[in-house]
């Protein structure tokens, strides 16, 4: 249940000193990609904020996104945000199932009417509710329930925000993003697949600390951690801007770390904080490993013309399509030229003279 | 629409329509032209012709006589300036070796990418010049038409947009490369309708003006 | 470094991260000394080439003060070779690096004693001295 305690407040009455909750501050700042110069005003926020309370919905998805937030190896920044928020209703981590379930969800909702923050992962199946039920209520329903009292609503993953993977071509599901569906709520798009554990936790660390929605882009994600380009943020760019490039990944080039763009590299068109704050706590990041950036965290990336296409080769048969301008030329070709000669033939047996005009035509 | 559909349409159903358009177009012209064929020659032929028709496709390329040389020489210059420029960034670029590996099946080597960069440069600026010429030249300004500036323009934008696009410029690079694609896009489907055609058509061109030459016995 | 793959050892992977820190370090040292202000270099913020951040500490190396801090896992300030130049690695439980920071000032304020953690201490004096009188 939501505290009316501010989270300064709980930390003390947890055994954290103000050095620690200074370290707290230091770390959540350069999580949140905020410079070392903003500690004392998060600090400041931090001693105020009170302690919101968080529903989160899963529905198509993989788990993949829970996964990535709690298989995360920095628990006490995480740690941390999870104690401080109350995390009311969480289909996979609740210890609580069945109908208890059901009714802790509407007593949370009931009780934090419009001051709740929800959180949703997994896309929503529109073109049949049936193939994604919880309880026997449809997403689409529940959703659309949850949203009414929320105060803002936050997409994890690409399959909440853009519909990802079920919105792949042809989409059997019908699958819609949340803001396909929700129109009258701010909502915040943390897409990835699944998104940097230290992003999610960032964007909540963001919404705690100042408690308005973050800046965000055109395709509705915080610039903090969207805002640079993979492409401008590699580390490979040196080798791109010479045109030294792998041909396969285990040829020179790959091993002494060439640019991966005809492997596939979907860096240049992909906006995440891979290439700065990279996976496992700064261990390393696809690129780093040897692997094109797959443009995860962007829409359509499963139809972005494969994975291990390079980003300039067009995503249709372009070889069939000549072919076919090749055939139907032809005909056509053969149907004028054919004209044209019986035109030629009768100016011929007619005599016909050529004027000035007739040179003038073609011009 | 925002600009990730934006790049995905014209990497598919555009370029795919403008291919289609382009190679139909240009059949359809080559089918028009060789079916209309030529005169049969009632003259005694003085040479055979043929071999005089390859010949003259290099020569044309260069010095022709003092006089018309002398009154060309900015467009002769500018011209192999362009064009050199133009096919460097089109065919020696690695991204667009890839373009053309998915359609042929095979690829070659590619160059350093700041050499295309230096050769787009100096492509465009050259492009410049000679619509300055154009408009200024009195008798290049009596002889332009609409068509003359649009062409100009077709094939000024995949520049522009390609350099744009390797150097991040103005816009997100979604939407560079997607206006770049555009652009190549336009070119193929105004191709085959208009003087760019010269592409294909100079090569018979010249060798039909050789041939002829050839036959009559006349150096060219 | 014993390496098998190249691009991991940043032998030749070099994006060039090194000389443009050293030179904002040094930037930061001048205006400490003239105006008394401090500069924090987040490096977590920077994209780094493998191993150049292992280099860029390696070269600014470890000088006469070493203090470890114990709250919510440790945290470890060192004065580099360079006095006035700070490394601050904060660790959590777990020991996984949460944040590196370089620190130019005459001492990082995690290591001053805080007010409010002075105030609980002299709250709890008077047991301790109750206790032993």
């Amino acid at each position: 249940m939501a505290d009316d305690r501010t989270l300064a407040e709980m930390l003390r009455a947890q055994g954290i000193t103000r050095r620690g909750f200074l370290k707290f501050c230091a770390t959540t700042a350069s999580m949140m990609a905020l410079s070392p110069a903003m500690v004392p005003k998060i600090a400041a926020a931090l001693e105020n904020a009170r302690r919101p309370s968080v529903i989160w919905l899963s529905f198509q998805e993989c788990t993949g996104c829970t996964e990535s937030l709690t298989r995360s190896h920095s628990p006490t920044i995480e740690k941390l945000i999870f104690d401080v928020i109350s995390l009311d209703h969480h289909h996979t981590l609740m210890a609580a199932s069945g109908e208890a379930v059901d009714e802790a969800l509407n007593e949370a909702m009931e009780e934090n009417f419009g001051k709740y923050i929800l959180i949703v992962d997994g896309s929503i199946p529109v073109g049949n509710p049936a193939y994604s039920t919880v309880s026997g209520i449809s997403n689409l329903d529940m959703l659309k329930h949850a949203a009414e009292g929320a105060a803002a609503i936050v997409s994890v993953g690409t399959c909440a925000a853009y519909g990802g993977l079920p919105y792949a071509s042809p989409n059997p599901t019908g699958a819609a993003s949340v803001e396909d569906i929700i129109k009258d709520k701010p909502i915040i798009n943390v897409p990835g697949c699944p998104p940097i554990p230290v992003v999610i936790t960032g964007v909540l660390a963001q919404f705690l600390t100042f408690g308005k929605i973050p800046e965000l882009d055109s395709l509705g994600r915080p610039m903090a951690f969207y805002g640079q380009n993979i492409h401008d943020r590699c580390y490979r760019r040196p080798f791109y801007e010479r045109g030294q490039f792998a041909e396969t990944f285990d040829d020179e080039g790959a091993k002494k770390g060439w640019c991966l763009f005809k492997l596939g590299c979907k860096g240049p068109i992909t906006y995440n904080a891979c290439a700065t704050t990279k996976w496992n706590e700064g261990t390393s990041w696809p690129v780093e490993s040897g692997h094109g950036c797959l443009g995860c965290s962007q829409p359509n990336f499963w139809d972005m013309g494969g994975f291990y296409r390079a980003l300039s080769m067009p995503t249709v048969d372009l070889a069939n399509k000549a072919g076919i301008g090749l055939a139907a030329g032809a005909a056509i070709g053969v149907a004028a030229g054919a004209l044209n000669r019986g035109k030629k033939a009768k100016a011929v047996r007619e005599h016909e003279t050529v004027t000035v005009d007739d040179l003038e035509k073609g011009a | 629409m925002n600009e990730v559909d934006f790049l995905l349409w014209v990497r598919g159903p555009g370029l795919a329509i403008a291919s289609i358009i382009f190679v139909l177009g240009m059949t359809v012209k080559m089918f028009e032209i060789f079916m209309l064929g030529r005169k049969k020659n009632l003259a005694e032929l003085r040479g055979s012709g043929i071999k005089e028709g390859f010949r003259t496709i290099i020569t044309r390329s260069g010095h022709v006589d003092t006089y018309s040389t002398r009154n060309t020489r900015f467009t002769h210059i500018a011209g192999w300036v362009f064009h050199i420029g133009l096919f460097t960034a089109i065919f020696l670029l690695a991204p667009h070796i890839e373009v053309f590996k998915s359609i042929v099946g095979f690829a070659w080597p590619a160059l350093p990418t700041p050499i295309i960069d230096f050769a787009t440069v100096i492509a465009m600026i050259t492009m410049l010049a000679m619509l300055f010429h154009r408009i200024t030249n009195p008798v290049l300004k009596y002889l332009s038409t609409g068509q003359d500036f649009v062409v100009w323009a077709l094939t000024f934008l995949p520049l522009l947009t390609g350099y744009m696009a390797y150097h991040h410029l103005f816009f997100s690079y979604t939407l560079v490369l997607g206006l770049h694609i555009l652009s190549v896009c336009l070119l193929l489907v105004f191709f085959p309708f208009t003087k760019l055609t010269h592409a294909v058509t100079l090569f018979f061109a010249r060798w039909y003006n050789g041939m002829m030459a050839g036959e009559k016995g006349v150096q060219q | 470094m014993d390496c098998k793959n190249e691009a991991a050892c940043g032998e030749v992977a070099f994006t060039g991260n090194v000389t443009p820190i050293l030179n904002e370090i040094k930037h930061a040292l001048n205006s400490l000394i003239e105006t008394g202000e401090s500069t924090t270099i987040d490096l977590r913020a920077m994209p780094m080439a493998p191993g150049e951040m292992q280099q860029i500490e390696s070269l600014l190396g470890t000088g006469e003060v070493t203090a470890t801090i114990n709250a919510m896992g440790s945290s470890t300030v060192n004065e580099s070779l360079y006095a006035g130049v700070w490394l601050v690695t904060h660790r959590n439980t777990d020991d996984e690096i949460l944040g590196k920071f370089i620190e130019i000032t005459r001492i990082p304020s995690i290591l001053e004693s805080q007010t409010e953690d002075m105030r609980g201490a002299l709250e709890a004096l008077p047991d301790l001295l109750a206790e032993n009188c």
